[in-house]
């Protein structure tokens, strides 16, 4: 009784895990219960039942209830894929003239606005893109292609990638100073050298539209939502699930309302890297002190006044550590939007991987990487550079940057044009390295994935088959045997113990969800390979994050690490694996691991150091062991932390999980492979995108109710 | 007759969402327990005062005394919830936004206890901008802020960013924003609290300087009884939203209203805060020493003086005519006389 009345959560944690067993073993499975690779929804099998709804004949396999629920929302992708098609082609029929034919044209009104989007953002992406690399589409929008093929000397010419150099490093030089600027050098001279001039330049066109739109939209919506509470309660569960969805998810009814190519990558980057700027521009404009507002009032600012004058420029840091948080969203999707065709290095980086020319991959993968840390290292320059009193400078000083410019540009194109007389015959590596005609290391990268494999096969292979066979299979038919009666058990009741009713109906409603749909098994297959990579992660991840806290110069070398890695594009990690793995589950694994350990240390770290040091110096005053000191105090205390970054692992782990799929799993991140090369795919991938970000809440909000209650019961912020 | 410039006529200011309602039921009886439990807080409770032109009135009172709330709702910054007030007798209530943005844009000044300087704009640049907000030229709106600059004794650091300047000159910023489009309300928000004690002194005596050259209408908060003696002409001490006394320093020194206030006042330093005129008797015609003091001298500059008398000393006022007599042992008893009944 005594340890009842101490730990009462401690018994009701295990009496659910007793509740949980015991279901779990009662109900057996079923005799005609299998696991289905193939898509069942495809399958026609008599022993299926149907039922129709909405026009939508769903098929399935029945069991009973305890054990799998019907999938009564089978529905819902059909429902909302045929929506889409009636929107884009049967309604609010318009008539519109076409410029093209001369004449009126009937359009169903949703098919008119996208198009008309489309044209405005390839335009957008072509003229940068012609600007960095030359070509004719921008001068033919104000023209025509026959005027063209007329006056062929109408070009742009692109500009040549010396000045393209010169300008990353004065940018560099102006935001941070020697060191970014000559890390911007180095970075575009290696992209040019080894020929990946091309497929880069095509990549940071696709960025600086992207990232621009993004911000003034994240910022539009970002002060709509300070203003207005009710905004702001109308975005919150948007911004919510768009934090747990994984990005690839997204792209599929992309390709049904934009089509295949660059513009409809640039949309859909947008509704990912909108919510992120939002919380940002809340987060800068809620932290700007009352009394910095009540000045500007009292100062006799009018509304606008306010917000532009004293708000914005206040909160300048927070936002723009948004427009970092933007930039870094749009790179990588720029890299995932090669899925649905856009041009550039994601692009690359997937046909080699499907060559599996793991020595392409790595080059493409390198430079990804490479362009990811100075996109950051730039934008978070930006971010903490403080303003500079610009009175009293001379004519020279006020303008260096822009004659600094001016001269590269004059260098660069006296440099190309005595190159076009040097390289008579072939290209003028001085204007434009072509792509794959740089150096390449390809070769040297494939031997070494050969000698790899010749020297370390059957060690890997050992290794390989006993984690499948011992770990993974095992695991993986235990997620699969859950009962789900017993799986809403252990879910719910971990939610009131957590977080009382209220928690446990929000965490078995998203639960509901994923049960409904058809792909309750999938989900399982997804959880257990997150499960799998969350555990390993977090073990790593505290572990290093423990030890290198134990010194100043280990803590921040590791926080250094973990900065760099975080910039990555999560398919970046699929390369290396692939390499030393080949293509199985075990490669998806242990990118997962790899790529959620970086949240697990990050947090620890920072949860150790949020410790204050008069708690460091009253410990060392009672006279604790550093260990003592470890154990009673700051693991205590950096717990509510550690547990944030647990929640992060959790979401990381998600999405390489689903990313995996390109490397070939069985799980959710598959079916969504498969709805971006499908027709009708829209619906289902939608469905599958919620299915993957309600596994992913139903953490979070576990995980944040608890961290809450704690911190408020240990009195931190 | 000196006129009223700040007017307040029962005001009221309670936060929840149907404090309008339990005021009205509550017909001017507001009791703060009641009211908490329905879920209202009682910000300022029935306050009503006048202040003159060109008259200090600082407002004192502890951390959640409702002093702040008051001075927001004479600048509406917050709305009150009921009562009158009147801004050289304009009702401030039924200004329109336009209306309260010329006023403030013409007539009121505000320094904040944090300072509230613009991070990203230099120290010219801050004090310019309420005039650059009106509508003033760039160029004649920094001149105007650099004689501010001047007037606060901030010359050669007019291109400083706020974060290179210590508190004490921070607020100096803040003091010469304030005053930039010359407001004839001056509203203070503890501007010296943040400060450190030396640095507060300073600011205080600066504040006086000021005032002596500006005579500006002044509402000055602050929660340390002794600021208050020294800088007031008039103090509302303020409890729980109540103002519990309204006087001059003096008056509240020597018949306290309230045992709160009386709290207060018990640990004053007396010379420190009465004058000769606040302990003088009526002239009579008894044997008076040679020595004369001035009627406002503050008893602590000239009790040395009166102790080494026998007689009554006579008081005189600016005009060199006698007004009064005090006599040694009265000082002595004024010094004393306080503290020892309280042993």
């Amino acid at each position: 009784m005594e340890l009842l009345k101490k730990y009462p959560k401690l018994f009701q944690w295990l009496f659910l895990l007793v509740a949980f067993f015991t279901l779990y073993f009662a109900i057996d499975v079923p005799e005609t219960y299998k696991f289905i690779r193939g898509q069942a929804e495809f399958i026609k099998d008599p022993n299926q039942s149907t039922y129709t709804l909405f026009g939508a004949e769903v098929r399935y396999y029945a069991f009973d209830v305890f054990w799998r629920l019907p999938p009564l929302l089978g529905w819902l992708p059909i429902w909302i894929n045929d929506s889409l098609f009636f929107l884009m082609n049967d309604w609010m029929p318009i008539e519109f003239w076409n410029e093209d034919t001369q004449e009126f044209k009937t359009q169903p009104l949703v098919l008119q606005i996208t198009r008309n989007l489309t044209s405005f953002i390839t335009f957008l992406i072509e003229l940068i893109r012609e600007i960095l690399l030359g070509g004719v589409e921008t001068i033919v929008a104000f023209t025509s292609w026959d005027w063209i093929s007329e006056n062929s000397w109408a070009k742009l010419p692109g500009l040549p990638w010396t000045i393209v150099a010169a300008g990353a490093a004065i940018l560099g030089y102006k935001l941070s100073g020697k060191g970014l600027a000559l890390f911007s050098a180095i970075v575009m001279i290696y992209i040019s050298i080894f020929g990946q001039w091309k497929p880069s330049m095509q990549t940071l066109s696709f960025i600086l539209v992207a990232a621009p739109l993004s911000f003034i939209f994240g910022l539009g919506l970002g002060i709509a939502a300070f203003k207005s509470k009710r905004v702001e309660k109308a975005l919150y569960p948007i911004l919510l699930v768009m934090q747990t969805m994984p990005q690839y998810a997204v792209l599929v009814p992309a390709i049904v309302l934009f089509g295949v190519g660059d513009h409809a990558g640039v949309i859909i980057t947008m509704v990912v890297a909108v919510p992120p700027m939002i919380l940002l521009t809340l987060l800068g404009l809620r932290g700007v002190s009352p009394e910095v507002i009540e000045a500007g009032r009292m100062s006799g600012c009018n509304n606008l006044q306010l917000m532009f004058k004293v708000l914005i420029p206040t909160a300048r840091r927070d936002i723009l550590i948004g427009v970092n948080q933007v930039i870094m969203v749009c790179f990588s999707m720029a890299v995932i939007s090669a899925f649905i065709g856009a041009k550039g290095l994601g692009f690359n980086l997937l046909l080699a991987l499907n060559q599996l020319n793991i020595g392409l991959a790595l080059e493409a993968g390198l430079c990804i990487s490479l362009i990811a840390i100075l996109l950051d290292k730039l934008s978070l320059a930006w971010a903490n550079k403080q303003i500079d009193y610009f009175g009293n400078l001379t004519f020279f000083q006020r303008y260096k940057n822009i004659i600094f410019f001016s001269g590269a540009i004059l260098i660069g194109i006296i440099f190309a044009y005595a190159g076009s007389f040097y390289f008579k015959e072939g290209f003028n590596y001085l204007y434009e390295i072509p792509h794959n005609k740089g150096i390449s290391t390809a070769d040297f990268w494939n031997k070494g994935v050969d000698w790899i494999w010749d020297t370390f096969f059957q060690t890997l292979k050992i290794f390989n088959t006993w984690l499948i066979v011992d770990v993974l299979q095992p695991m993986r038919a235990a997620y699969l045997r859950m009962p789900i009666v017993a799986t809403f058990v252990l879910v719910m009741g971990a939610g009131y113990i957590i977080g009382g009713i209220r928690s446990a109906i929000v965490v078995g409603g998203l639960t509901l969800f994923i049960a409904l749909s058809p792909w309750w098994d999938r989900a399982l297959v997804t959880t257990y390979m997150a499960t799998f990579g969350v555990i390993l992660s977090c073990v790593i991840g505290f572990t290093v994050g423990t030890l290198c806290f134990q010194n100043k110069h280990s803590t921040n070398f590791m926080l250094g690490v973990c900065d760099i890695f975080q910039t990555f594009p999560s398919f970046v990690y699929l390369i290396p694996v692939m390499m030393l793995f080949g293509v199985t589950d075990t490669s998806v694994l242990i990118a997962v691991v790899v790529y959620a350990t970086i949240p697990a240390t990050r947090y620890t770290i920072e949860g150790l150091r949020s410790v204050p040091p008069s708690l460091h110096d009253a410990a060392s005053m009672s006279g604790v062991t550093k260990i003592q000191r470890l154990l009673k105090i700051e693991f205590p205390l950096a717990l509510p932390h550690m547990m944030l970054g647990l929640n992060q692992t959790i979401v990381f782990a998600l999405f390489m999980v689903i990313i995996g799929a390109f490397i070939g799993t069985e799980d959710l991140g598959q079916y969504i492979l498969k709805a971006i090369s499908d027709k009708k795919g829209a619906g289902i991938g939608l469905t599958l995108g919620l299915c993957v970000a309600f596994i992913g809440l139903v953490f979070d909000h576990l995980i944040r109710t608890w961290v809450g209650q704690r911190k408020k019961h240990l009195g931190i912020d | 007759m000196t006129d009223t410039v700040i007017k307040c006529e029962s005001v009221y200011k309670i936060f929840g969402t149907n404090a309008k309602k339990m005021l009205q039921e509550a017909n001017g009886n507001v009791d703060a327990k009641t009211f908490q439990e329905n879920g209202c807080i009682v910000g300022v409770n029935n306050a009503s005062f006048e202040v003159l032109k060109g008259e200090i009135l600082v407002v004192m009172g502890l951390s959640g005394s409702g002093k702040s709330t008051l001075l927001r709702c004479i600048s509406r910054l917050t709305d009150a919830t009921a009562g009158k007030i009147f801004i050289e007798g304009q009702d401030l209530l039924s200004l329109n936004n336009k209306e309260l943005i010329e006023l403030r844009r013409n007539k009121m000044g505000m320094v904040f206890q944090s300072f509230a300087l613009l991070p990203h704009k230099t120290v010219v640049e801050n004090i310019a901008f309420p005039l650059q907000i009106k509508g003033i030229k760039t160029k004649d709106s920094i001149n105007k802020a650099m004689e501010m600059v001047k007037l606060v004794g901030l010359e050669g650091r007019e291109n400083y960013f706020p974060r290179e300047l210590s508190g004490g000159q921070q607020q100096r910023v803040g003091i010469a924003r304030s005053l930039a489009v010359e407001p004839d309300i001056w509203f203070l928000d503890e501007p010296f609290s943040a400060l450190d004690p030396l640095i507060r002194k300073e600011m205080q005596d600066e504040f006086l300087r000021l005032q002596e050259k500006l005579q500006k209408t002044i509402m000055f908060i602050t929660h340390d009884f002794d600021e208050a003696l020294k800088l007031a002409d008039r103090i509302a001490i303020m409890k729980d939203g109540i103002i519990e006394q309204l006087d001059t320093p003096a008056n509240i020194v020597l018949n306290p209203a309230t045992e709160y206030v009386k709290k207060f006042t018990e640990e004053v330093p007396r010379e420190k805060v009465l004058k000769i005129e606040d302990v003088m008797e009526k002239p009579n015609n008894e044997n008076l020493s040679d020595l004369k003091v001035l009627r406002n001298e503050i008893i602590e500059n000239v009790a040395e003086k009166i102790l080494t008398q026998e007689k009554s000393v006579s008081v005189i006022d600016e005009n060199n005519q006698i007004v009064g007599t005090v006599h040694p042992s009265k000082i002595i008893s004024t010094v004393f006389g306080g503290k020892k009944s309280n042993d």
